[in-house]
């Protein structure tokens, strides 16, 4: 046991090495792609803050680093980096980490609702059809799977915001803060009654995954050999599926569950701009349209700092399961 | 004195399973609107009694392991069947075998894979049954002579010898009174497999029914009371183990006289030819294409089971 | 299986009649994009927010512009992006594939590396980064999806390769002294073939999700295109004024295509890979 511990560390050593090595070059791949882009960010900055002087165009030019080689402005942009500052943000006019710490909250919670709902959702669905392989609820949720697999996340926002906006009137259509109040005044009820349409959105876009990956592995284990023994013995219906099916499926489920963050992430960006939902994903569209490098850079760089984690986390989980299985 | 007598005479009589006319088949799509019925067992029969062991024999892929299935009733979906299965008398129905599996009816698969890879071993072989025999079982775990930290073991971390001791023990467990026993031996050590089936002689001595189905004749001849030769899915005769030992005359079909002359020590000599593949049984004899005595009747008639020297044969000509 | 039933046809010949169905529904959509002319899509002010009617099948936008029309010219838009970025994406995949697997132990490590890097970033948030550095348009957007559509499929070609070198026959192909293009050819490609094929299929729908995500986020293709995402994203202007056909219709079209390509494509996998050819 001692040494299955000692195994799980080095694991988790190797794990975190890894997450190092990609979020390096994740930084590098971004500052060259934002370097290489013909929008000039000195050029945007000052159409924002109005005509200047060739003098002070050469001013900003200079603060911002852009006389130097792309390779120095790297070099000193990731030694910020490293002492927490991720720059102001152009179109903000904040540091960048208070903007993402804000931010990230709001998305941590519509993710969170997403998460937790297509997981319960689409694992107990996928259950259902793996139980019942071949019979009409098998036909009629997975038909439902692939179709909703097939619906983009937006167009699935507008359609609910339609329904429940436009004709319902359930919701407002506009989903900031109400106007005229302070973010910190806004209470938690106000805060639900805002996460409920792109939460709603993003589950239903997000379960099918899960389900019908839930499904196959319910089959296996249905057919496996030592569901053919538990039968032999009298297992049956929900005996057989609590004792055998549940316990097989849910380990590779909630795994599967944490190796899709990016997918979450990328359904957010969408949901949070249908809904204009004050979310980083409403946040990385705007800075890349207003051309605010610094923000776009961090908020890359901390999605990317998210999906790792979930990726270790089934990793890990992966190395827990994986030996019993075989 | 004598009435008892009698009376075990009759209950002995009276088969612990009886097996008659059984065939399963499934049904398969084949081509574009074709459809193909594969027979793996066809109108087989045989019946076993309490206090003894009776060997099904047959090379692999005779469909042995799918009559195991059937008796227990869970074949597949798509499994179609036919005939007649009687325990202790009464007509095996669904609902009864539902209610025997497990309880006097036990299977004893083959391997590993038939434990539940993420359930501890100990778990595993108290099974679901209300109330959990846990104290019953740790005293068959220590008869059996597996270690006491066997039952928090996960089966990827039990030798296969291990495995298979926790696979009999759920028979013992059950206290089932029909075990049938899958291809046990495969895998094992010389040492290891007769171990095993001296646990199955151990049962059948305390008046259990034992069903082995193997491949392997030597360990059948020298445990089993009784051998069923079984070639393309259906028995071509039932001999006493003795006839085996003897050999040669003793024995009463041709296949049965052909699997003697392949054993190592009676001359290694291979039969000619392939067992038929179940979806494309031939019309007569199953066994009709190989044979070196079939007749122009042989190819156009399946010959029914007879009586013949104690045991019972398949075959129009043997005598 | 139940019972037979002589009108339920196998794999094969759902999935070859899927294929001919699709490519007829993607010839249309192509032949309507280059058939439609200009001015089918020109403004008409007159016409302008117009219901769905005969006349008008899908209604009309603000510019009073036919939706149907602009749909099908949008769709053909999308299909071109999503096929062209597929093929580029698998080509991509087959070759790295290749490459893990019969090249040395370092270099299957740095493309596991590479693959684990295009996983850990958000593709949405990569495709954007894409857009902006090579200043949004179709090109931004083509790079970008290709980008970030190849690795499923270049893990399922490593795998196969490895597979199919620890076979016999390749081995004994090896130990006969053929070279390593000549094994490639004749014993590699045509395993890999319809692996590719359905991974190239399989990634469409993907592919044309994104495009249309990623122009309604307003990167990727310039406003006056007539891209599904564009139309969709001009709509959120116009809900609250209850133009509801604006974003109902257009989008229907784009699940509808994307859910056919996508059943295609499993269909076509069922029919190649004989261990779920039983379903």
């Amino acid at each position: 046991m001692k040494n299955a511990a000692g195994r799980a560390a080095l694991r988790f050593l190797k794990n975190c090495i890894r997450i190092l090595s990609l979020l390096l070059a994740v930084s590098i791949i971004s500052f060259a792609l934002v370097s290489a882009s013909p929008v000039d960010p000195v050029q945007q900055y000052i159409m924002k803050i109005g005509p200047v002087s060739a003098e002070q165009r050469a001013a900003i030019e200079a603060y911002w680093g852009m006389d130097k080689p792309p390779t120095v402005r790297y070099i000193s942009w990731l030694d910020a980096l490293v002492h927490g500052d991720f720059g102001i943000s152009l179109l903000y006019r904040r540091p960048v980490i208070d903007i993402i710490a804000e931010r990230f909250g709001n998305s941590l919670a519509l993710m969170l609702c997403a998460w937790v709902f297509s997981g319960i959702i689409g694992f107990s669905l996928g259950c259902v059809m793996g139980m019942h392989r071949g019979k009409w609820q098998d036909k009629i949720i997975r038909r439902i799977c692939y179709l909703l697999s097939s619906v983009p996340a937006f167009w699935l926002g507008l359609i609910l915001l339609l329904l429940f906006s436009v004709k319902l009137g359930w919701f407002p259509v506009g989903f900031s803060t109400p106007i005229g109040m302070l973010d910190s005044e806004v209470g938690i009820w106000q805060r639900l009654y805002h996460l409920a349409l792109p939460a709603l959105t993003l589950t239903l876009v997000s379960f099918s995954n899960i389900a019908l990956h839930t499904r196959q592995k319910m089959i296996d284990v249905m057919n496996s050999a030592y569901v053919l023994f538990a039968r032999a013995r009298g297992e049956g219906g929900w005996t057989l599926f609590v004792r055998h099916g549940l316990r097989n499926t849910i380990l590779p489920a909630l795994t599967l569950q944490f190796a899709s963050f990016a997918e979450l992430f990328g359904g957010s960006v969408l949901a949070e701009n249908v809904f204009s939902y004050p979310g980083l994903g409403s946040a990385v569209s705007a800075a890349g349209l207003g051309s605010d490098v610094p923000l776009l850079l961090g908020i890359t760089l901390f999605s990317t700092l998210f999906v790792c984690a979930g990726n270790m986390i089934a990793n890990l989980l992966y190395g827990i399961i994986d030996p019993k299985m075989h | 004195m004598e009435k008892k007598e009698v009376h075990m005479d009759k209950n002995r009589d009276i088969p612990v399973l009886a097996v008659s006319g059984l065939s399963v088949s499934f049904l398969m799509y084949d081509g574009i609107f074709g459809q193909k019925e594969l027979r793996a067992i066809s109108d087989l029969s045989m019946q076993v009694h309490a206090g003894e062991i009776l060997a099904i024999a047959g090379s692999s892929g005779s469909g042995k392991s799918l009559l195991a299935s059937a008796i227990l009733g869970i074949l597949p979906e798509n499994a179609v069947t036919a005939g007649e299965l009687r325990y202790h008398g009464r007509l095996l129905t669904p609902e009864l075998q539902r209610r025997l599996r497990g309880t006097e009816i036990a299977l004893v698969p083959q391997s590993v894979d038939f434990l539940d890879p993420l359930m501890k071993a100990g778990a595993q072989a108290d099974g679901h049954r209300k109330p959990c025999p846990t104290q019953e079982r740790r005293r068959i775990f220590h008869r059996l002579g597996l270690p006491g930290e066997t039952e928090k073991r996960y089966p990827f971390q039990l030798s296969g010898g291990m495995a298979r001791r926790v696979l009999v023990s759920t028979a013992l467990i059950a206290d089932a009174q029909l075990i049938i026993a899958d291809e046990p031996t495969p895998g094992m050590s010389l040492q290891q497999a007769l171990e095993a089936l001296r646990m199955f002689r151990e049962m059948a001595d305390g008046g259990k029914a034992v069903i082995l189905i193997t491949h392997d004749i030597d360990l059948a001849v020298s445990f089993a009371d009784r051998i069923a030769v079984f070639y393309a899915g259906t028995t071509v005769e039932t001999a006493r183990a003795a006839d085996f030992q003897e050999g040669g005359a003793a024995l009463r079909h041709p296949y049965s006289k052909a699997l003697w002359r392949a054993l190592p020590q009676n001359g290694f000599e291979p039969t000619a030819g392939f067992q038929p593949y179940a979806g494309n049984l031939p019309k007569g004899c199953l066994f009709a294409p190989r044979c070196s005595r079939r007749t122009a009747k042989c190819m156009q008639e399946v010959p029914c089971m007879r009586v013949l020297r104690g045991g019972e044969v398949r075959c129009f000509y043997a005598e | 299986m139940g019972r037979w039933n002589p009108f339920r046809l196998n794999g094969r010949i759902r999935a070859l009649m899927l294929a001919v169905v699709l490519g007829v529904v993607i010839l249309a959509v192509y032949a309507a994009g280059i058939l439609i002319p200009q001015d089918a899509v020109g403004t008409d002010f007159i016409q302008a927010k117009q219901p769905p009617s005969w006349q008008h099948l899908f209604g009309t936008d603000n510019l009073g512009r036919d939706i149907l029309m602009r749909t099908l010219k949008g769709m053909s838009v999308s299909v071109t992006v999503g096929i062209a970025a597929s093929c580029i994406s698998a080509v991509a995949g087959i070759l790295i594939g290749i490459a893990a697997a019969a090249g040395s132990r370092f270099l299957d490590g740095a493309v596991s590396w590479l693959i684990d890097l295009m996983m850990g970033i958000p593709h949405t948030v990569l495709i954007i980064l894409i857009s902006f550095a090579m200043g949004r348009g179709l090109r931004g957007l083509l790079a970008g999806i290709a980008a970030t559509h190849w690795t499923s499929l270049a893990r399922l070609i490593r795998g196969e390769v490895m597979q199919l070198r620890g076979q016999q026959y390749v081995m004994i192909s090896r130990r006969m002294g053929k070279s390593g293009g000549w094994i490639l050819r004749h014993h590699l490609l045509p395993h890999l073939a319809p692996q590719f094929l359905t991974g190239l299929i399989l990634m469409f729908p993907h592919a044309i999700l994104h495009e249309a995500s990623i122009s309604f986020l307003g990167y990727g293709l310039p406003p006056e295109q007539p891209a599904v995402g564009i139309i969709l994203a001009e709509s959120m202007t116009y809900l609250s004024s209850g133009m509801w056909w604006m974003a109902v219709f257009p989008g229907m079209v784009l699940v509808l295509m994307v859910w056919l390509i996508d059943r295609l494509g499993e269909n076509l996998r069922r029919v190649i890979d004989p261990y779920s050819a039983q379903e």
